[in-house]
């Protein structure tokens, strides 16, 4: 099948679709009329502050609240002892397989803690400064414990996390094509390849981030009335209502969750954390409204951490580079408990790692590994940009083996745009994409044969800033997820998403969605799908979303998800109206139903000019005083859809950087991205999520780290050390698209959420390693900084290219003499 | 405590604060102005920006009682007479934000800003920003409106 550019448009020419609107949502966010969690106060409102274990890993000796107890206005101390079960518990929604080892995740804990960071004791005081004051005051006597901190070791086991386990090894997830029936053996790929072919073999490290989204987490919760109410600072007050009824026995029905104003999220806020299951249980135990705000330094502690690998991969090819096979073995760092999706972070990636390219033999092995770290679990994009990075840095070394550039190599090897739907090694179905399409739009912008030229003048020249351009062609799965799928990987929730679409009297439109927003535009985006859906005016549709009574059933928003599950839930709740509205417009109009036509916002019949506006349907069903017999007077419909299907945007991405051989500086030059996520419903939307999920990319390749010293202390705690890129820090994109739309929704639409930050991690590393080639290097450890690149560049002082076979351990730069410390900087300069 | 009079968005306000307390705190906690936000504790974020006698200032980096008898303007007093002012109609225009967490402080810094440099390089607007952290954004759009205001206020000028 080819591309579909028959595929009738959503809208006509003159539609919202496609348009780029400004948002509804940035009246109140640029004069301040926000409602952030932490801005909400009650009346008689109490403040929680923490105490938190300085440790890594620590018996609690004792715990002496006394002199806390008596400060100024504290109305109460509490441990997890005094606490016991009435804290609940935490969940693991993806236990990713049946002999899954986890820790019971306690708010709380009485005995241990197992991260530094982890919450000892609460503090309820009338004013935050109280609390704060008294948390200070707090007097605990720990033991402390060996802190099992280095991946590789602790997946020896050396030292435990969790003694009562017996092991850190918490799952192993293997994926085998051979196995599945999706392609053949690994092994006798590689076999072969050694015998006759090109085997790259390399290992990479994804280091430790921090979502670090601006608002720092917030929980309010009002124990008054029937219904409790939480407020909270999240992605997913869906979730969290299920979470809290069902580990802390309170009825659902009886929790209200509010996400209001959400200030960011990028996986971060889709957890839930013992700070909201502390505040619920206080709350009530005390009766009383209380507020628990985290300061930023808490946040990057003990908000969830992401990525954490090791990547250990080998690619078999033929002479000319047609690819054969790949073996991905992966560790993972799950942190001190088992997050909420926890190891099934990695294992999506599980999906990603043959990425655009025809391997006819896969096979995929992730261990998951406890620490005494902060728990990991999702961060923009959730295994696919581990995935990626990985792929994608093995076809650019495997095109360095070859002498080739890394573009033909990817092209030799990807999927052709009439090959489409695709059945992947890893056993999904492609549906659509033009990758030759993509990388053709994106070669012209970017200039990339002047950028070649101007590359190898510098090089010619001996030039101490060197040029180097990197390549990323990337697809992802999003729209999580067809529930069966979800089921069958073993995650405890569907994938399914929730609307309805209210007709008000006045002849404006309430959508409602269960996808909870917090910074992606859906107030805008969502009224422009049903503008043209239902043929009403964009500024009389109103979206109302994030609080459990007003949207009653949602899956929440993460994983690209909102528009293409979210979205396709709004298209068939409005098409339920328009099939509602039929039958009175018949009536009004004295016709067939048959002989009613809907276009543009006007039920007509068939071969007349007569006709009635759906506002007018609206006016006349809520009055009922004449409607076709026996009809039920509303329009308001619902759908709940599930996705038959992943969507798989795909785009290409080139990164120009400039890098300073002498000082190690590596100066963004240029950056081109060529995306299709589809059919755009607002470009100016689509162009935000771009630009910020490319920074976010390439801050991992080369800004942010989470750092641990040798104790497990996180020494990047605070935004002083956790570098999140400035605006100085970076440059303009070029952000264009090609589109070929996704078959697996009506509006044909895919994810671009993630797809910024999935892509732009190796093309930045690749751009980096490629301007260092000339020096012998094959690899820079992210995040790439000034001493990683100069220790890179004079690892290889006075010494010539060795000659040595490159599938090899000695010439694969860290294959076996990483240095696994996840100390700071340098000491892994590539290339020994 | 210490008594403080200062000026808010055009409004005089008088009160008794503990010496302690930061200048961002005092006005979400006591004036109830939560336009303002609080990014961080260690005065890298910017989301706290705020006007201290027309120069922007990072509010979490002043202690109330140093305001004392100034003239304080937050994001919630920079619209005049129902008009937002041209930076913040800028970042709609040029979807300059996302979650929003951040974008107070960068509206206050842009106008500092643009009052200083009016007709900013793109290199110098990234400059000037860089006391302020955004997540969303990558910032690109964020340069965009500041050279959208600032070419408005040129033309403005000219007309």
């Amino acid at each position: 099948m080819t591309v579909t550019e028959d595929r009738p448009a959503a809208a006509g020419p003159a539609g919202e679709i496609g348009r780029d609107r400004r948002r509804k949502e940035d009246q109140r966010l640029i004069t301040g009329r926000t409602r952030w969690t932490d801005n909400i106060t009650l009346p008689g409102m109490l403040h929680m502050a923490m105490v938190r274990s300085p440790f890594a890993h620590a018996k609690i000796v004792s715990i002496d609240k006394s002199e806390a107890e008596a400060a100024p206005n504290v109305v109460g101390v509490f441990t997890g002892a005094d606490l016991g079960e009435s804290q609940g518990v935490l969940i693991n929604a993806w236990p990713i397989t049946p002999e899954q080892v986890a820790p019971v995740h306690l708010p709380m804990p009485a005995d241990r803690v197992s991260f530094a960071g982890e919450i000892v004791a609460v503090v309820v005081a009338r004013t935050a400064a109280e609390a704060r004051d008294a948390a200070e005051l707090v007097d605990v006597d720990y033991e402390e414990l060996p802190a099992a901190l280095d991946l590789k070791e602790n997946a020896e086991d050396k030292v435990l996390a969790h003694p009562d386990l017996g092991t850190n090894k918490s799952a192993l997830w293997v994926f085998d094509s051979a196995e599945a029936g999706t392609g053949g053996d690994v092994e006798e790929a590689i076999t072969k390849a050694r015998a006759d072919g090109v085997v790259v073999e390399r290992e990479f490290r994804q280091q430790r981030l921090i979502p670090a989204f601006m608002e720092p987490r917030s929980v309010v919760v009002d124990p008054t009335g029937e219904q409790n109410t939480m407020w909270s600072a999240t992605q997913v007050p869906h979730i969290l209502r299920f979470a809290l009824a069902a580990t802390t026995g309170v009825p659902e029905s009886k929790i209200r969750v509010i996400a209001p104003d959400v200030g960011g999220g990028f996986g971060g806020k889709l957890q839930v954390t013992p700070e909201e299951w502390l505040t619920w249980c206080l709350a009530r135990r005390i009766g009383k409204p209380v507020k628990y705000t985290e300061t930023r330094s808490e946040s990057l502690m003990a908000a969830h951490h992401g990525r954490d690998q090791w990547q250990k991969l080998t690619l078999a090819a033929e002479k000319d580079g047609t690819v054969t096979g790949l073996k991905v073995e992966l560790l993972a760092d799950l942190g001190s408990h088992v997050a909420v999706v926890g190891g099934g972070v990695p294992v999506l990636g599980a999906f990603m790692f043959n990425a655009i390219y025809k391997f006819p033999a896969y096979h995929f092995a992730c261990q998951t590994v406890l620490s005494n770290k902060a728990w990991t679990d999702a961060y923009r994009g959730a295994g696919r940009p581990e995935a990626t990075f990985g792929i994608e840095r093995m076809m650019t070394e495997l095109a360095d083996v070859l002498g080739v550039d890394p573009l033909e190599v990817r092209e030799k090897n990807w999927i052709k745009h009439d090959e489409f739907p695709f059945t992947t090694v890893a056993g999904l179905e492609y549906d659509s994409g033009n990758y030759e399409a993509a990388t053709e739009k994106a070669k012209a912008s970017f200039g990339y044969d002047e950028l070649r030229a101007e590359q190898q003048r510098r090089r010619d020249a001996g030039d101490p800033v060197q040029l180097g351009i990197g390549v990323s062609t990337f697809t992802e799965m999003c729209g999580l997820a067809p529930s069966r799928v979800l089921g069958s990987l073993d995650y405890g929730a569907g994938g399914w998403e929730h609307a309805s679409v209210r007709m008000l009297a006045t002849g404006t439109v309430e959508i409602v969605t269960g996808a909870s927003a917090h910074g992606q535009g859906h107030e805008t985006a969502f009224s422009q799908i049903v503008a043209d859906r239902l043929g009403v005016p964009f500024e009389n549709v109103e979206v109302l979303h994030g609080d459990t009574q007003i949207a009653h059933k949602g899956l929440d928003t993460y994983g690209s998800r909102s528009l293409v599950v979210g979205g396709e839930a709004l298209v068939k709740a409005a098409d339920k109206v328009i099939e509602k509205a039929k039958p009175v417009a018949a009536h009004m109009l004295e016709a067939s139903v048959d002989d009613i036509e809907f276009s543009a916002g006007t039920f007509t019949v068939r071969g007349t000019d007569q006709g009635v506006g759906i506002g007018d349907i609206a006016g006349a069903v809520f009055a009922a005083h004449d409607l076709p017999d026996g009809m039920e007077p509303s329009l308001d419909s619902e759908a709940t859809y599930d996705p038959i299907n992943f969507n798989y945007p795909h785009g290409t991405h080139l990164c120009a950087v400039e890098v300073d051989t002498e000082t190690g500086q590596v100066q963004m030059r240029k950056y081109t991205c060529v995306d299709d996520i589809g059919n755009v419903i607002n470009p100016l939307i689509v162009a935000g999520q771009v630009h910020g999920g490319l920074v976010q990319g390439i801050a991992q390749a080369l800004f942010e780290e989470a750092v641990h010293d040798e104790s497990g202390t996180l020494v990047s705690a605070s935004f002083v050390d956790y570098l999140v890129p400035t605006a100085a820090d970076l440059i303009s994109f070029d952000v264009e698209h090609n589109t070929t739309p996704s078959l697996t929704n009506t509006l044909g639409t895919k994810g671009v959420g993630e797809a910024g930050t999935i892509a732009s991690t190796p093309a930045v590393v690749n751009a980096v390693v490629d301007a260092l080639r000339p020096f012998g290097v094959d690899d820079v450890v992210m995040p790439c900084t000034p001493e990683r690149v100069w220790k890179a560049v004079h690892a290889k002082d006075g010494a010539a290219a060795d000659g040595a076979d490159p599938t090899t351990g000695a010439a694969a730069a860290h294959f076996d003499t990483q240095d696994t410390a996840d100390r700071s900087a340098g000491q892994e300069g590539a290339g020994e | 405590m210490t008594r403080i009079n200062l000026t808010v968005d055009g409004a005089k306000v008088s009160d008794d604060v503990e010496p302690r307390t930061l200048l961002v705190h005092y006005l979400r906690e006591t004036l109830g102005k939560t336009g303002t936000v609080v990014g961080c504790d260690t005065s890298n974020c910017g989301a706290c920006t705020v006007h201290l006698d027309g120069k922007s200032v990072k509010s979490c980096n002043v202690l109330a009682v140093q305001a004392d008898g100034a003239d304080v303007t937050t994001i919630e007093g920079l619209a005049q007479d129902g008009e937002l002012h041209p930076v913040q109609a800028a970042f709609h225009e040029c979807h300059a934000l996302q979650c929003g967490y951040c974008t107070p402080g960068m509206i206050m810094q842009s106008v500092d800003l643009l009052k200083d440099n009016p007709n900013p390089s793109e290199d110098e607007i990234r400059v000037g920003l860089e006391g302020n952290l955004c997540r969303c954004t990558g910032y690109h759009n964020i340069v965009r409106a500041v050279q959208t205001a600032a070419a408005g206020a040129s033309e403005g000028g000219q007309a």
